[in-house]
């Protein structure tokens, strides 16, 4: 039950940060950063179905789709930060550089899992994230050394996204038990390597670290933020209206 | 299109060894940003191994008017064509 419940934390992150970037598909500023951000999408959406399939075998009875599509808000367990809306172009790169900087780690340890599935997806995923980071990273860069506006912009990203980035580290009973099994990744040891990223990068873009203040929880417990709700209705909109509709 | 972006020229290599074959073009800003467009664009199935991009403004073109002066006159040159040369028997690969 542990394991069914972990590794849907991780296929829920990558499936509902691939739902707000698919969200991107026709409206980015270029048209090649608009078939950037739906190739990472699609990245996203690959790795939420490996998980989807393994959660599936662990559950028995429920088959993927049923995970993606019949779960309400309370059953999801993605992290905060996934969930929150786009924005401006700004915002949603802040995101997925703080997601991909703090996956990048989370893969890396967990490609080392004793259990076969998840240290076989965390191996093949972490090339993939690799490229968001590199993507996104490059993008902060851009536009915090860009001009003093996409300066400011990004900066008041990143200072309303960090109240988001605490619950990268949490652990509960779920992360220790697996944890000490050999199975999970221990959170808080990936601290500082994560400052090390976000430190170098806020320096090379010239911004601002913010302060930690309060930081939001609670994803751990299927607790989220009023926007996973509309996500939901819209992602989940054929199987709800039209239930088990088939391509 | 800003005036900030540029179009460059996209040219990938299929396999190691072989020559970067021109694709087509992006538009960015910067150098970092036209490779990871053009990896965007022209390798989502798998089509490379090596991606070059370069500013279109350092293509030299010839210009289609110079097409007769240019090509012309070695239409009728076949003796430049290595046709003419009996192969050695037992050598594979020339």
């Amino acid at each position: 039950m542990s394991l069914l419940n972990y590794t849907l934390r991780i296929a829920d992150s990558s499936l509902i940060s691939g739902q707000r970037l698919a969200e991107w598909c026709s409206n980015a500023h270029t048209l090649e950063e608009d078939i950037a951000l739906s190739n990472i999408a699609l990245d996203l959406f690959g790795q939420a179905n490996i998980l989807l399939e393994y959660a599936s075998d662990l559950d028995g009875k429920k088959t993927a789709d049923d995970f993606a599509f019949k779960r309400n808000e309370r059953e999801f367990f993605n992290l905060k930060l996934t969930e929150q809306p786009n924005g401006h172009f700004g915002d949603t790169i802040v995101k997925l550089f703080l997601f991909s900087s703090f996956n990048f780690l989370f893969y890396n340890k967990l490609s080392q899992s004793k259990n076969e599935n998840l240290s076989a997806f965390a191996f093949k995923s972490l090339k993939e994230v690799k490229y968001h980071l590199k993507h996104s990273k490059s993008w902060i860069v851009r536009l915090g050394d860009g001009t003093k506006e996409s300066n400011k912009k990004v900066q008041e990203s990143l200072n309303s996204m960090w109240e988001f980035t605490g619950e990268f580290f949490e652990m509960d009973e779920i992360d220790i038990e697996l944890n000490k099994k050999g199975i999970g990744v221990n959170n808080k040891s990936l601290k500082e390597d994560w400052n090390n990223i976000i430190n170098t990068t806020i320096l090379e873009s010239k911004l601002k670290r913010p302060e930690d203040g309060y930081m939001q929880t609670g994803s751990k417990n299927g607790l989220h933020t009023e926007h996973l709700g509309h996500l939901l209705s819209e992602m989940q909109y054929l199987q709800r209206a039209y239930p088990n509709a088939k391509w | 299109m800003s005036e900030n972006t540029n179009v460059w020229e996209v040219f990938i290599q299929s396999k190691n060894g072989l020559a970067h074959k021109h694709v087509g073009n992006v538009h960015a800003s910067d150098k970092e940003m036209a490779l990871q467009n053009a990896r965007d664009l022209y390798t989502r199935r798998n089509e490379g191994s090596c991606i070059w991009v370069v500013k279109s403004e350092y293509i030299v073109s010839s210009e289609s008017e110079d097409g007769e002066a240019f090509f012309d006159p070695s239409n009728d040159k076949m003796y430049r064509h290595p046709t003419f040369y009996n192969m050695p028997k037992g050598a594979k690969h020339i």
